[in-house]
């Protein structure tokens, strides 16, 4: 039984692998690496994980896989939270069961890579940008580090680096994007020995999520976290405790927030255009005798 | 008392710097010639004293003062940029923005509104009597930016890419709007500012007639009304951009001031501050410099002021009870006080204070009203960057004594500036040419 789960596991990631693949060449990836970020560039289908938090036993693999694959110094071991050098990590979450008892659960927490993500709408220089197949990237050399991406996170992502004096970067998951142009798996996907962590497209995941929880109803919260927060993150969890209790934030718009200060934007050239016509006339205006003072003297 | 050593190392070298200085002074005057000696010399020979005779500018407690808040802020913002923003600040990435953001930039922008409203007022509107109080406005607001440049410089991670915003375009960020609106309207209001340079630079006929200050001036003259109504359109933009930069966080900010209509409070504000700064300068530089004020001008910038905060009062209600957020404001929070504090100060107390036409007339109560409207609104942009991101980031918040001390030392730097141009300058008297 245990030997067929386990392929069926390697075979869907493999799949994944292969999708993901296939996935840059349809979106053309070297150009849309070095291409302008853009807000709105999501491609349909984006790249996606699924953490199932019944599934999470809560062995750090992830997080320090994390830590390998990007170079990222050990600071501390476990990681408890986000920080400069750190992309990922296990939130401990004590938890009331159903039935009243106490647990723990494990929530890896880390960049959500929302569809319409605030923080790339929030960045005055495109340091923050979402590439064609969903994660989203951060540029240092373009970096003013105004930190309004971490002020437009919903979930605090974002993490600046306070001890540096000249040249301090935010630091984010990226997805391992690096490892996704090799046709490789995100680390912390690679390395999750229970599976409770899944990469593969958002439609397919989306798809799986609502399948195991119909499945198993008892068992399951009826909800996939992020598939409508905030207009739809790329990272999805589903769990058998309510996601209030796992530290995710659950007052969240069902609408990015992105999307209200692009109703701002797109009035701007309305404000510019109607203040210079109602201005210059009021000037032509209020001005209209001097002028003819003027020609009189000439 | 502080967990890093920064701080002490600030401390040290405040008190450290101020002593070498007058060691090193004492020594200068001692073997260099001091006032006395150049006094015995000439005459003892009746010839000047070939020793070096600089006349040192005479110490009081002002200057001592002014130039020991300067040296502190100095120091801070040096340690800023060896150490990083985290030891000097108590900002961290739960609450990333701190008073160089909340106070500086926002406070700082919202001060300089007199200069569009009072240039747009006199020569787009065509209120002709507000024109003695066009040069100052615009010198507060061209010394707005320039300090909220510098509290951007010392705030951003990687100042050197403040130009960035400029060359990549990014039409959905509030924040390309802000750097586009902060370096576009600098630059307006310098180009606004320059006749008042060159008439001074004209006077000197040595310099007028080698450059072509004089054809420059009389160009500018003709065309100053472009760079009017370009301002008033960009302080628009950017007066209502700092608000929307909070639109991107519903779920962050307190919703005592969350609103999708931020930007139109923003601005309205705006309005009303440029108006009442213009009265709390005009009458600080009269005392100051010892010139008339011109009384009945500023109560009518007064009665304005009555209109538009009442305009801005009805909209904040409005916008309270159609989202519901209204029983907010009678629960016994800190976030409740502040904003009563905010409106009290800034909008109803100088609203009363203004309504009748025998107080606005008196100096006294004038100055009181324009002051509390200035300050209620600095409490308003603060209210919104700390308080009102106290509940959602879990921490408190306050400014460290040495975000402070860069604070302090931006606005001092500023009314320097001021008064150092007022003086040289022809900011009160316009030479009509």
């Amino acid at each position: 039984m245990s030997e067929a789960t386990k392929t069926t596991r390697r075979q869907f990631l493999k799949g994944a692998g292969a999708a993901a693949l296939a996935t840059y060449g349809i979106c053309n990836l070297p150009q849309s690496v070095f291409a302008e970020g853009s807000s709105t560039g999501a491609c349909v289908d984006p790249v996606s994980i699924l953490i199932d938090v019944s599934r999470c036993q809560g062995c750090d693999s992830c997080a320090l896989a994390c830590k390998e694959a990007n170079q990222l110094p050990l600071t501390e071991n476990p990681p408890s939270k986000l920080d400069a050098d750190t992309y990922t990590f296990v939130d401990r979450r004590e938890v009331t069961l159903e039935n009243g008892e106490s647990a723990t659960r494990y929530v890896k927490r880390g960049c959500m890579h929302c569809l319409n993500a605030s923080c790339v709408s929030a960045c005055p220089a495109a340091a923050m940008y979402k590439t064609e197949e969903g994660p989203i990237y951060y540029r240092a050399n373009r970096c003013l580090g105004c930190r309004y991406c971490q002020m437009g996170c919903p979930f605090s992502v974002p993490q600046f680096d306070w001890n540096n004096g000249l040249s301090p970067e935010i630091s984010k998951c990226w997805m391992c994007y690096d490892r996704l142009e090799e046709g490789e798996q995100p680390a912390c996907v690679d390395s999750c020995p229970t599976g409770a962590i899944r990469f593969g497209h958002r439609s397919r995941l989306l798809a799986g999520a609502h399948a195991r929880i119909e499945s198993n109803p008892d068992h399951y919260v009826d909800h996939v976290y992020g598939e409508h927060e905030v207009g739809g993150t790329a990272v999805l969890y589903i769990s058998d405790v309510p996601f209030d209790q796992l530290g995710l934030p659950t007052d969240l718009p069902t609408t990015a927030p992105p999307e209200e200060t692009e109703k701002i934007m797109t009035k701007l050239p309305f404000v510019i255009g109607g203040l210079a016509v109602a201005l210059t006339g009021t000037a032509a205006w209020t001005h209209r005798h001097e002028h003819e003072t003027e020609i009189t003297e000439e | 008392m502080f967990t890093t050593p920064i701080p002490w190392l600030v401390l040290a070298l405040s008190i450290g710097i101020p002593i070498l200085f007058i060691v090193g002074m004492r020594y200068i005057a001692s073997h260099a010639g001091s006032r006395t000696t150049r006094v015995a010399s000439i005459t003892r020979g009746g010839r000047r004293a070939r020793s070096l005779s600089i006349p040192l500018p005479r110490v009081n407690v002002k200057r001592l003062l002014v130039v020991g808040i300067l040296g502190l802020g100095a120091l801070v913002i040096l340690m800023r940029f060896i150490f990083g923003i985290g030891p000097v600040s108590n900002m961290s990435d739960s609450f990333p923005w701190g008073i160089w953001i909340g106070l500086d930039v926002m406070g700082g922008v919202a001060l300089a509104a007199g200069a569009f409203v009072i240039a747009g007022s006199a020569h787009i509107f065509g209120v002709k009597k507000l024109e003695p109080l066009v040069r100052p406005a615009i010198l507060t607001g061209f010394l707005g930016y320039l300090l909220v440049v510098c509290g951007l410089v010392v705030d951003l991670g990687r100042p050197y890419n403040i130009w960035r915003p400029l060359v990549h375009w990014q039409h959905y960020s509030v924040m390309w709007e802000v750097g586009l609106c902060v370096f576009t309207y600098t630059v307006v209001l310098f180009i606004e500012f320059l006749p008042v340079i060159l008439e001074r630079i004209n006077g000197f006929e040595a310099i007028a007639t080698r450059l072509p200050t004089v054809p420059l001036y009389k160009f500018l003259r003709k065309i100053s009304i472009i760079f009017v109504i370009l301002g008033v359109i960009l302080s628009t933009l950017h007066q209502s951009s700092l608000g929307s930069l909070w639109v991107l966080m519903p779920t962050k900010l307190d919703p005592l001031w969350y609103s999708i209509y931020l930007p139109v409070f923003f601005w309205l504000s705006a309005i009303a501050i440029g108006l009442t700064m213009t009265i709390v300068e005009s009458t600080l530089s009269s005392r100051a410099f010892g010139h008339g004020l011109e009384t009945d001008l500023l109560a009518g910038l007064a009665k304005w002021a009555v209109i538009v905060l009442g305009i801005y009062l009805v909209a904040r209600f409005a916008d309270l009870i159609m989202r519901g957020a209204w029983p907010l404001l009678f629960e016994p929070s800190v976030q409740a006080y502040a904003f009563w504090l905010e409106i009290g100060v800034g909008v109803i107390v100088p609203m009363i204070l203004f309504s009748r036409r025998s107080w606005r007339e008196n100096p006294r109560i004038l100055f009181t009203g324009a002051a509390m409207v200035v300050l209620g609104f600095i409490i308003n942009r603060l209210n919104i960057a700390t308080v009102g991101m106290w509940e959602w980031s879990g921490v408190r918040y306050l400014p460290s004594w040495m975000e402070v001390s860069v604070s302090l030392a931006l606005v001092t730097l500023g009314v320097l500036v001021f008064a150092l141009a007022a003086k040289y300058l022809p900011v009160f008297s316009e030479e009509h040419g």
